[in-house]
């Protein structure tokens, strides 16, 4: 919120220093964003007067004037303009003046007469009609103000103010007010605050606002206070320059004297008034109700909104003649005829204007304070404050008396004053006159054991909200740090974490990179992995207000994260990537979610199958899980039907990995073989094994090559299964060291070779034994599958 | 006899100096210690002398023998350490060439900024714990204190499932779930993914990750609060570094306050960086709320705590200097491999 520093100056003395004024604030707890000062973009612009004025020699609409701009001898300044008269008062740029969109006015000749400046409309210092009614819109701006030549056109038109932009937190709805903004001020620079209850002298002639209007308020729960206020002969008209100026400095466009004033309370109470002509307002009488089904409104932004019964509305004897907090309607409009007026200043329930400002698609300055939940104390000394104004500006006569339809409890509000506590929660040690002396200052009055709260600070209701107003304006930067008491107690990582961690370590090892991705995807992924359309992995649980498609649905599978990153770095030219992530899957899980981490490998530029298998299988040793087998696998649609292996643990499916299918990488942009591993990481902590020691062999080992000749679609995997099982117990294992197709090697047959070693534990082995397991294993591979050595 | 053995050393000590291989000193080992060689024709003269010569003779053949010998082997490792320079002079490398490239791969900038504010914090005592990304909204913001009508339950902040489950805006929800098992004391830290409807640039991120503490225990202070952070901000970005907690408000926390670090540019004498401030707003902090408490089961007048939340990628940009918030979700290998 901005809050003019020359309209708190009204309330409080504060630092001139804007440094210190601003340092201050945002350590007692209001946040200072920003300030700017106004007026900055305007200079060397004075006052001057028309002295006399004669037509260019060779032009036949330029003017040559003679102005006197309170210097010793007068400027000569040429103007197009054609409504100046000599004796006006107008805005003069002398020679190097600044105006607003950086534009400066030097001395020069126009058609070869010097002009030694330039007279300004009103346009041009920045200004609209709004904030000088009785200007031209188009010629020069002939002031209508206090003012004499040479005088600073900023002092003159009130246009330099500093605007300090406040951060205010959810709890403070008070200080969406000058006024809260003041009260702040006085305790943090602990100066008095010039703040009087607003008084009025209505006239005691009898009249009395009850018969100008009743006020009926049938919905109490939405409406918890109403009051209002009469004024009567009302002069309608431009409000005087410094309320204008005010207004401006806020950014509320001045409109008239009687609607200025409802924004001016507004802005300086923190309670959105509303004004209505008297004269249209139905059988005098005012109701506060539900909207009727189908009920419409026009409201003052000339739109008709049709209402449903969960709106509020202000309505007369006949229909609604306002948008209960949000916005008056055309109807009751003040207008330049306007004789009587209302004044309303009501308390609105906070979620029922903030359901309406969205139903009806429109914000506020009055429905963005209601949202934030006002004290209805507020009610009474915001209408009569309008009446005060009223009385300044002489624009009315007050009506005497005030209606006030009020259901709020506004009794003051107790809290237990509590100093030990308080101590102990900031971890201060002060006394409890220091604690009723920092409270005092804000107004929290301490007395019998009890704080009596302010009613605009309906956010205090325990002692913990004390010890935050006393930490705040004791100094929170003052408390010192503590070390907390407590047994030593000895930290923790959880076992995921720490799965997490090692994976980390062997993937970095290995040359992996890890990436971090979204875990909201495009469920058009689904279809660039080739998922079939029964795929469960299909049944994503997705987020109803998504920033896009693109990003709206939680991923079931770590891999397309994998591959549009892998795609990213692609399109990039980055040659090659090896790429990491421990991403967070999501299936539904009643109406929750079933989250699983995946460890999810990718890579394209270098490498092939075994490259990314061996990365697996050296992951997989190292985290103990064993024993592994691989198991091709073509159901997986993302990879390549013929390069793709499941890895089992046992009977536990650890995961999948291998090429991506082209078709799929191509989807996603990659135009070259990927590879890809997903492990899940449960399945795999559940394999893991502890190490458990074996002695060291003391016993040579012997080792046999076989190069055995088989079918080209055999595995190497079902004749290690053989070998295996026939081996014997000396077998101690078996190897593939070399596949050979070609010469000596019929068509279609692949030559493979195996290295196998034998040991045993307690004695060397003879050849005589490793023979006969040689043969055995020969026969049965010939048996089963007709494998025999290549000769 | 004894001059011709004179004779026969001196010789042989001149050809063996003078010998420039190893094959020319096998030759000279030949020529004098040989079958046939001076020193044994000596030798085989001895039968010749007298008896009285014969040992004398005898002695000093062998000595000359022995003096020979010695030579070669002397001469025979000068002339191998010079064939030795000379092997290793050729062997020399130029050591600016590349090595064999090796890549080791990189953790992720947050990943190794989360690790060491986990590391910081366990060694303080605090437990690690998890939870869902997937929460309800009870635990999400009511159990937080969040007012129903609390901007940050909009559709416009947050990401709704349903009307009762969202992706969590906050860690703080595995607070409110450990608050439920875990009896005080309690030290725990939760870090992880959370979500905000923002879309992506240089300071925003729909997905990014906070790390948050609690404390509970009896007489637990916003002093121990800043005492823990203190200690945090001095393992994470050196010695030197300051605190400053200023006034804030949360739902979930009474008092609230912001916490800003002294500026990691200028060391808080004001810079571009801090903005002429000196400090840098880093994270949210405050006292458990009374209500937080006693939802959970914890009673209020008996136990107070604290608790806090840092931004992982606020703490990682600070921590490696990076201005733009979608590195991180681009993963660019010229981005990671930098860390």
């Amino acid at each position: 919120m901005k809050v003019s520093l020359n309209w708190l100056k009204d309330y409080v003395r504060f630092p001139a220093d804007l440094h210190e004024y601003t340092e201050g604030m945002t350590m007692s707890g209001t946040k200072v964003e920003g300030w700017e000062k106004t007026g900055e973009d305007i200079e060397n612009v004075v006052v001057g007067k028309v002295l006399a004025m004669e037509r260019h020699p060779d032009s036949d609409h330029l003017w040559i004037c003679s102005i006197d701009a309170g210097s010793e001898r007068p400027l000569q300044i040429v103007t197009g303009a054609q409504n100046v008269r000599t004796g006006d008062l107008v805005p003069v740029c002398l020679d190097g003046a600044q105006l607003p969109g950086g534009k400066t006015i030097k001395a020069g000749k126009l058609r070869g007469v010097l002009s030694e400046g330039m007279l300004c409309s009103i346009g041009e210092l920045g200004l609209t009609l709004h904030d000088f009614p009785y200007a031209a819109e188009d010629g020069i701006f002939i002031l209508k103000e206090d003012c004499k030549p040479g005088d600073d056109i900023h002092d003159v038109l009130m246009l330099c103010d500093t605007l300090v932009d406040f951060e205010l937190t959810f709890n403070r709805p008070d200080c969406l007010a000058l006024l809260g903004i003041a009260r702040e001020t006085a305790a943090t620079f602990r100066t008095p605050l010039n703040y009087k209850e607003p008084v009025i002298a209505p006239k005691k002639d009898g009249d009395d606002v009850s018969k100008y209007v009743t006020v009926k308020v049938e919905n109490t729960t939405l409406c918890p206070r109403y009051t209002a206020r009469a004024v009567k002969n009302v002069k309608i008209a431009p409000s005087p320059l410094w309320l204008r100026a005010r207004l401006r400095a806020c950014g509320v466009r001045p409109i008239n004297n009687i609607v200025d004033i409802t924004n001016y309370v507004m802005l300086e109470y923190g309670q959105p008034m509303h004004a209505f002509d008297h004269e249209f307002i139905k059988s005098k009488s005012i109701v506060v109700r539900n909207a009727h089904e189908n009920e419409t409104i026009v409201t003052l932004d000339s739109t008709e909104r049709k209402l449903d019964p969960s709106v509020l509305v202000i309505a007369d004897g006949e229909r609604a003649i306002a948008l209960a907090g949000v916005m008056g309607g055309e109807n009751s409009e003040i207008n330049e005829n306007t004789r009587t007026v209302i004044f309303e200043s009501a308390n609105f329930n906070r979620e029922n204007i903030r359901f309406t400002s969205r139903a009806v698609g429109l914000r506020t300055d009055s429905s963005k304070r209601f949202e934030k939940g006002l004290p209805p104390y507020n009610c009474l000394p915001a209408v009569n404050r309008a009446c005060q104004l009223v009385e300044e500006l002489g624009c009315g006569e007050v009506v005497d008396g005030v209606i006030d339809v009020c259901s709020a409890d506004i009794a003051p509000y107790k809290v237990v004053l509590d100093p030990q506590r308080i101590n102990q929660i900031l971890g201060t040690s002060l006394s409890e006159k220091e604690i009723s002396d920092i409270l005092a200052l804000i107004d929290f009055k301490a007395e019998g054991g009890f704080v009596t709260v302010p009613p605009y600070r309906t956010d205090i209701v325990n002692t913990a909200d004390l010890a935050e107003e006393v930490g705040r304006l004791y100094g929170v930067d003052k408390i010192e740090g503590t070390r907390f008491e407590g047994r030593a107690a000895e930290g923790h990582i959880t076992p995921g974490k720490q799965l997490c961690n090692l994976l980390g370590e062997y993937c970095t090892g290995l040359g992996y990179s890890e990436i971090y991705t979204y875990s909201f995807i495009s469920p058009l992924w689904f279809d660039k992995l080739r998922l079939a359309a029964d795929d469960e992995r299909r049944d994503a649980i997705k987020i109803r207000n998504p920033l896009g498609d693109e990003t709206s649905i939680m991923r079931t599978t770590a891999l397309p994260s994998m591959l549009s990153c892998m795609a990213l770095n692609y399109s990039r030219h980055n040659l090659e990537a090896k790429l990491f992530e421990t991403a967070t899957v999501f299936r539904k899980k009643g109406e929750m979610s079933d989250e699983r981490k995946i460890l999810c490998l990718g890579s394209y530029g270098k490498g092939d199958f075994f490259e990314i298998k061996g990365d697996l299988e050296a992951i997989l040793d190292a985290l103990g899980v064993k024993p592994l087998t691989f198991v091709k696998c073509a159901a997986e649609h993302s990879y390549h039907p013929g390069r793709c292996a499941e890895i089992f643990c046992g009977e536990t499916r650890i995961g999948v990995f291998g090429q991506i299918h082209p078709l799929c990488a191509r989807e996603f942009g990659i135009e070259c073989e990927a590879y890809a591993a997903e492990i899940e990481l449960d399945a795999l902590a559940a394999c893991r094994t502890e190490p458990q020691y074996a002695p060291i062999p003391v016993f040579p080992a012997s080792e046999r090559d076989l190069a055995l000749v088989m079918d080209e679609d055999a595995e190497a995997g079902d004749v290690i299964a053989v070998i295996s099982k026939n081996g014997g117990k000396a077998l101690e294992g078996v190897s593939v060291f070399d596949v050979y197709r070609g010469k000596g090697v019929d068509e279609g047959k692949k030559s493979v070779a195996f290295r196998l070693t034998f040991r045993l534990p307690d004695k060397t082995l003879s050849d005589e034994d490793v023979d006969r397991a040689i043969s055995k294993i020969l026969r049965k591979l010939e048996e089963g599958s007709g494998i025999t050595l290549r000769s | 006899m004894l001059d011709k053995l004179k004779e026969i050393e001196e010789s042989g000590i001149r050809e063996i100096s003078g010998s420039s291989s190893t094959s020319a000193l096998d030759e000279l080992r030949v020529k004098y210690l040989g079958k046939k060689g001076a020193l044994t024709s000596i030798l085989r003269t001895l039968g010749a002398l007298s008896a009285e010569e014969r040992p004398k003779v005898g002695a000093a053949a062998n000595v000359v023998r022995q003096k020979i010998e010695s030579k070669i082997e002397q001469k025979l490792k000068e002339l191998e350490s010079l064939q030795l320079d000379l092997k290793l002079k050729a062997e020399k490398v130029d050591v600016t060439l590349p090595g064999v490239k090796k890549e080791i791969g990189h953790l992720h900038p947050l990943r190794s900024t989360e690790n060491r504010m986990i590391e910081i914090f366990v060694s303080m005592g605090f437990d690690l714990v998890e939870g869902p990304e997937v929460e309800s909204v009870y635990n999400n913001f009511d159990a937080l204190n969040a007012p129903a009508d609390h901007p940050s339950r909009d559709e416009t902040d947050t990401f709704y499932i349903s009307d009762s489950v969202v992706l969590r805006t906050q860690t703080s929800p595995v607070q409110i779930r450990a608050m439920q098992t875990r009896k005080p004391p309690i030290r725990i830290i939760s870090p992880g993914k959370v979500y905000r409807c923002d879309s992506p640039d240089a300071t925003h991120s729909p997905v990014f990750h906070q790390l948050e503490g609690l404390v509970i225990d009896k007489h637990i202070t916003l002093g121990d609060l800043k005492g823990t952070l203190d200690l945090f901000a001095q393992s994470m970005f050196g010695e030197g570094t300051k605190t400053r907690l200023r006034p804030h408000n949360f739902p979930f926390t009474e008092p609230s306050v912001e916490v800003d670090f002294s500026c990691f540019a200028c060391g808080g004498k004001g810079c571009k960086l801090c903005k002429g401030e000196g400090w840098i707003e880093m994270l949210g902090a405050g006292m458990v709320h009374p209500n937080v408490l006693a939802g959970c089961g914890i009673d209020p007048e008996e136990y107070t705590g604290f608790a806090f939340g840092v931004g992982i990628e606020r703490t990682a940009m600070r921590k490696y200097n990076i201005n733009d918030l979608r590195l991180f979700y681009e993963n660019d290998v010229r981005f990671i491999g930098q860390f």
